[in-house]
């Protein structure tokens, strides 16, 4: 129930009453988006956003900067970790993933 | 899918997982006993189970599962109270799935809706109030369960409602809040907690600065964590470092989604149409100060409560369940004497076996983890 999802706004359904369509992995539905709609802004200018939906509410517009900084901070923590194991080559227990993880 | 793909990715997991194993090893010297980590909210609980994350992680390393699942601190007079109002002839009871199968002292909703009650599941509180538009000589009630992250969705589904002048919808409002409840979570005398991995998507309605007492006054550190495998894994690395540098702040992995500032609209349609109650029951913590919200008398054509008298009976849990000492870490579901005979998902006797985001529920169907005998027998 606490579990959103991330969709994108293709359409606005009902501009006065702030309902949009959102695209969640292929399946549309109308989301009421009065929490992510900038007042005094145009609610067309919604349309391509990627947004957390949580219950029929568009909750949170996502972030694409921060979503890629995130991101970075990850891929670096890889890359010290590369060289580190590098140096202690053959010490290290290969990485065995649950098969919930590997699934996904 | 964009969003959810590069948070689940096999090489990023790997290498933050050996991070964790390297800061645990330095971490681990001196120490008596596990890293106790909290995680509040229901949904990171079965992230962890799903992706067997506990598996993956460094003995030292303990997840606690805390409090943040809506159904599991549901109490037992509440489920009777939804079984009364959905069991009147003229309601059309719209409650989310999960709240279906929670044991009351009578029965619960889905057996109500066996013995002829109208109860419907429903996605979105706006499909309830559809229900009213589609169904003007009945009664509509949804039953609005949930902390900050729904408490918004419902707030606005009733502002809906009032400017449509709808007048044969309400809510049953159970709706919780969640810094009260983290007060008296960190007030609990032997909690042996060292940090939170904070709720994600409370925090996206009403942002990190609340949570400020936590490092202030309790001088805990909080991650507020994304629900993929990688969010977490990061926001739990980011808890150690705090742990190791002997630092406690609150601190956001989440930023995509939380901004620190929350979402200001969100939190007007909740102060529009909410007040707190004086005090709230949880099921296995008692009753907690200013824990719940109902709906402010300018909303009261929308109060269920109010529209139907509900008397708020209270209802002692099973004596067997330990719920509470669960709840709260005390206890490992399998220490319960009920878990997995008299208490399984089939029948369900607490409400943490219920609900998919509850501990007893997800060591249950994950069964990975079993009491310390089981394994050295195995
Ligand atoms: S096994 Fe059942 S009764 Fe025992 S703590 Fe878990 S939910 Fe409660």
């Amino acid at each position: 129930m606490c579990l959103g999802i991330p969709g994108r706004i293709v359409a606005l359904v009902d501009e006065e009453a702030m309902l949009a369509s959102v695209d969640v992995s292929g399946v549309r539905r109308t989301v009421d988006v009065v929490c992510v709609a900038e007042p005094g802004r145009p609610l067309a200018e919604l349309i391509g956003a990627w947004v957390l939906v949580h219950v029929g509410f568009a909750m949170s517009v996502i972030d694409e900067e921060e979503a890629a900084a995130t991101l970075k901070v990850l891929t670096e923590i890889g890359e010290a970790e590369g060289e580190i194991e590098a140096m202690r080559s053959g010490s290290v227990e290969p990485f065995h993933p649950s098969p919930a993880l590997r699934a996904s | 899918m964009r969003y959810v793909d590069e948070f689940r990715d096999p090489a990023l997991a790997r290498g933050l997982i050996r991070e964790i194993e390297t800061l645990a090893a330095r971490l681990e010297r001196g120490r008596d006993r596990p890293f106790s980590i909290m995680e509040v909210c229901g949904g990171h609980t079965h992230a962890i189970f799903r992706y067997g994350l506990e598996g993956l992680l460094p003995d030292i390393i303990e997840f606690v599962h805390g409090p943040g699942c809506p159904v599991c601190v549901l109490p037992m007079g509440r489920v009777d109270d939804c079984v009364a109002i959905a069991e009147r002839p003229e309601v059309i009871f719209a409650t989310f799935g999960d709240a279906m199968r929670v044991p009351g002292s009578r029965k619960s909703l889905l057996a109500a809706k066996a013995d002829g009650a109208d109860v419907r599941m429903v996605y979105s509180p706006l499909d309830a109030l559809a229900l009213a538009r589609r169904n003007l000589e009945r009664e509509v009630v949804f039953f609005g369960l949930g902390f900050e992250t729904t408490m918004p969705s419902t707030a606005l589904t009733v502002l809906r409602a009032a400017r449509e002048g709808i007048t044969n919808f309400s809510i049953f409002c159970n709706h919780i809040t969640i810094i009260p409840t983290l007060r008296a979570l960190l007030e609990m005398p032997d909690l042996g907690i060292d940090g939170f991995i904070g709720p994600g998507h409370v925090s996206m309605v009403i942002g990190t600065e609340p949570y400020r007492f936590i490092a202030e006054e309790f001088a805990k550190p909080m991650v507020v964590a994304g629900f993929e495998p990688i969010d977490l894994l990061q926001s739990l690395l980011m808890v150690l470092r705090q742990l190791e540098e002997g630092r406690a702040a609150i601190e956001n992995q989440y930023a995509r989604v939380v901004p620190d500032a929350g979402n200001p609209r969100a939190m007007g349609a909740v102060e529009e149409v909410y007040e707190l109650r004086p005090t709230f029951e949880w099921r296995g913590l008692g009753s907690i100060a200013h824990s719940g919200v109902r709906l402010r008398e300018a909303y009261a054509g929308f109060d269920a409560e109010r529209r139907f008298a509900v008397k708020e009976v209270q209802v002692a849990d099973p004596a067997a369940c330990r719920c509470g000492e669960v709840l709260t870490g005390q206890m490992k579901p399998w220490a319960c004497p009920v878990f997995g005979t008299g208490c399984t998902p089939d029948m369900p006797l607490g409400a943490l076996m219920v609900s998919s985001e509850g501990a007893c529920a997800a060591y249950y169907q994950y069964g990975g983890l079993r009491p310390p005998q089981l394994e050295g027998a195995a």
